[in-house]
């Protein structure tokens, strides 16, 4: 079995957001950059079943500027074996990088497509369910656990009521929740072996896929702030403003 | 034009977050049509004929939708599609998996989790998990939007009589298969719509001391929640985490003992109209947005916060 894992490149997650002042987006410059953190998840769940003997091979994509090779080469250093760079600037948007991944799944022929659920900067959460619809595979969102079977995967989502458990076809995609599992760390020598491992670089264009946003991003600003509450002095201060003042008990 | 909303229901009722995806769709058309994909679900379409703000209600009735995947639902939506300019849901687990498998057969950008109608194409968003709003147009002919639900207002769901037209199922689905789901009960309100939450984090240091959290959520009718931290520390299911990784929470009064105040926290939490904070870290993170600061150790103030609420005459519930 063959699993293609798909990562992208976003702001580290314990960067304070800033947004830029002519409204065109937030600050990237000089900014912290990582792996989106479900798709740590996505690749050390690959590697795991890889490990465990249940696959033969993980290959890790990404979509993105050039930049986006530091992500792929992060895959490579815990466990990856080759990777994929589908070069493309600018917002490329869900539906776009999902094209991109179907064309790459159609050459690459994999059996099963992990990803995270959800990327942290745009916060869409569409690209695995878009990309399941275009193969016309089944798909198994907000993983928290999954079993390979013979000719299936046995996955348990976490949904608002709680869990779900269902059964995908191979070929399937799965979308990863942070509590599928605890990403490793890559180890020295596995950081210099990684250098090592190939890195295939394409452009979106080769793929014939036009990346072309269909959303047009009029503004984005700062969120509204809070006023400044106050610190009270004890616990009775503190249920007599919740009483009184802010009448909310 | 007209507003087509998929109904999130159990086969007998509606899932109340339908509601709010219903104002949303209002306030796009005034035209707004409901789906209901069920099994034996006749008293989902009814419920959701007596909206006001519904014309009209297609009912595919059919043991296809008995479970909801989202493989068999999308080939049903798609049959409708084509006749509306919007495609609305929410943005709760229910639609997050389902909308964007309908936007991808449709060929549309979807524009997700919005918090309000600017007008018919152009929609807010929070992005960076709520750090910035991107206000966006979308350019498709038919757009895709989720709606997030604690940004609108639940419709009136009584007084209206729509006509239910039967609808046929679309192609069944061999690709994926139910198996189980594991609901939690429980006799608070439900995490998302509860008017009060008390949330505990890392402070509070076992599962056990979760006990000084129930005690007050009990006495003010409160939901429990919990921060990533405290949920990986595995001091509490991960159905109670608020947060950019679980739920968003908008109530009255929000509690939030022994959390620092991490950026993903935050996300989940800030919107709430009043927010307490009990922490015995001064320069935590959390008293930057609580409207009600209380520098202490919590193992002394939460005995006390309830001692003091006891002393009270009255609660609203």
């Amino acid at each position: 079995m063959k699993i293609l894992v798909a990562v992208k490149r976003v702001i580290d997650y314990n960067v304070q957001i800033r947004v830029k002042e002519d409204g065109t987006g937030v600050v990237t410059d000089n900014v912290k950059m990582s792996t989106n953190p479900p798709d740590d998840n996505a690749i050390e769940e690959a590697v795991k079943i890889k490990e465990a003997g249940k696959a033969s091979e993980v290959v890790a994509v990404s979509v993105g500027e050039e930049k986006a090779q530091e992500t792929v080469r992060k895959a490579l250093a815990v466990g990856a074996d080759r990777g994929i760079l589908v070069k493309a600037d600018g917002i490329i948007e869900p539906l776009a990088v999902s094209k991109i991944l179907q064309k790459v799944v159609e050459k690459e022929k994999p059996d099963l497509v992990f990803m995270g659920k959800q990327a942290i900067d745009d916060d869409c959460n569409q690209t695995g369910q878009m990309l399941a619809a275009l193969l016309n595979w089944p798909q198994a969102t907000f993983a928290s656990k999954i079993e390979v079977k013979d000719k299936s995967l046995e996955v348990t989502r976490e949904i608002d009521e709680g869990l779900e458990t269902i059964e995908v076809n191979v070929p399937a995609i799965v979308t990863c929740d942070l509590r599928l599992n605890e990403p490793r760390y890559a180890s020295l020598p596995n950081i210099m072996k990684a250098k090592k491992k190939p890195i295939e670089q394409i452009t979106a264009s080769d793929l014939g896929v036009d990346t072309k946003p269909r959303i047009e991003q009029i503004k984005v600003e700062e969120p509204p702030k809070r006023k400044a509450g106050i610190k009270v002095a004890s616990v009775e201060e503190l249920v007599q403003k919740l009483k009184n003042e802010a009448k909310v008990i | 034009m007209s507003v087509l909303i998929i109904v999130e229901h159990n086969n007998k009722e509606l899932k109340p977050f339908t509601l709010n995806a219903i104002s949303a769709a209002s306030q796009i058309n005034e035209d707004v049509n409901a789906l209901v994909l069920g099994s034996n679900s006749d008293s989902v379409a009814k419920s959701i004929s007596e909206v006001p703000n519904v014309k009209k209600v297609i009912h595919v009735n059919n043991s296809l939708y008995e479970n909801y995947l989202a493989e068999n639902y999308t080939s049903a939506v798609i049959k409708f599609a084509e006749s509306y300019s919007h495609i609305i849901c929410s943005a709760n687990t229910f639609g997050k998996n389902l909308m964007p498998r309908i936007a991808a057969l449709l060929d549309v950008s979807q524009v997700s989790d919005i918090t309000k109608v600017i007008s018919e194409d152009t929609f807010l968003r929070p992005i960076y998990a709520g750090n910035a709003f991107a206000t966006v147009k979308s350019t498709d002919k038919i757009k895709c939007v989720t709606i997030r639900p604690t940004s609108f207002d639940p419709a009136p769901s009584s007084g209206g009589s729509a006509e239910i037209i039967n609808g046929d199922p679309g192609d069944a689905s061999e690709l994926s298969k139910f198996i189980k789901k594991e609901e939690i009960k429980s006799d608070r309100p439900e995490l998302g719509t509860a008017r009060v939450v008390v949330s505990g984090g890392r402070g509070m240091q076992s599962g056990e001391n979760f006990k000084l959290i129930t005690a007050v959520a009990d006495k003010l009718n409160a939901a429990i929640g919990a921060s990533r931290a405290a949920v990986d520390a595995g001091y509490i299911t991960n159905d109670h985490q608020v947060g950019q990784t679980g739920k968003v929470v908008v109530p009255d009064l929000y509690i939030a003992v022994g959390i620092s105040g991490a950026i993903q926290h935050l996300a989940g939490m800030k919107e709430s109209k009043v927010i307490v904070a009990i922490n015995k870290d001064g320069e935590a993170p959390i008293f930057s947005v609580a409207d009600y600061g209380l520098e202490a150790d919590l193992f002394d103030a939460l005995p006390k916060f309830l001692e003091e609420l006891n002393k009270l005459n009255t609660i609203q519930k």
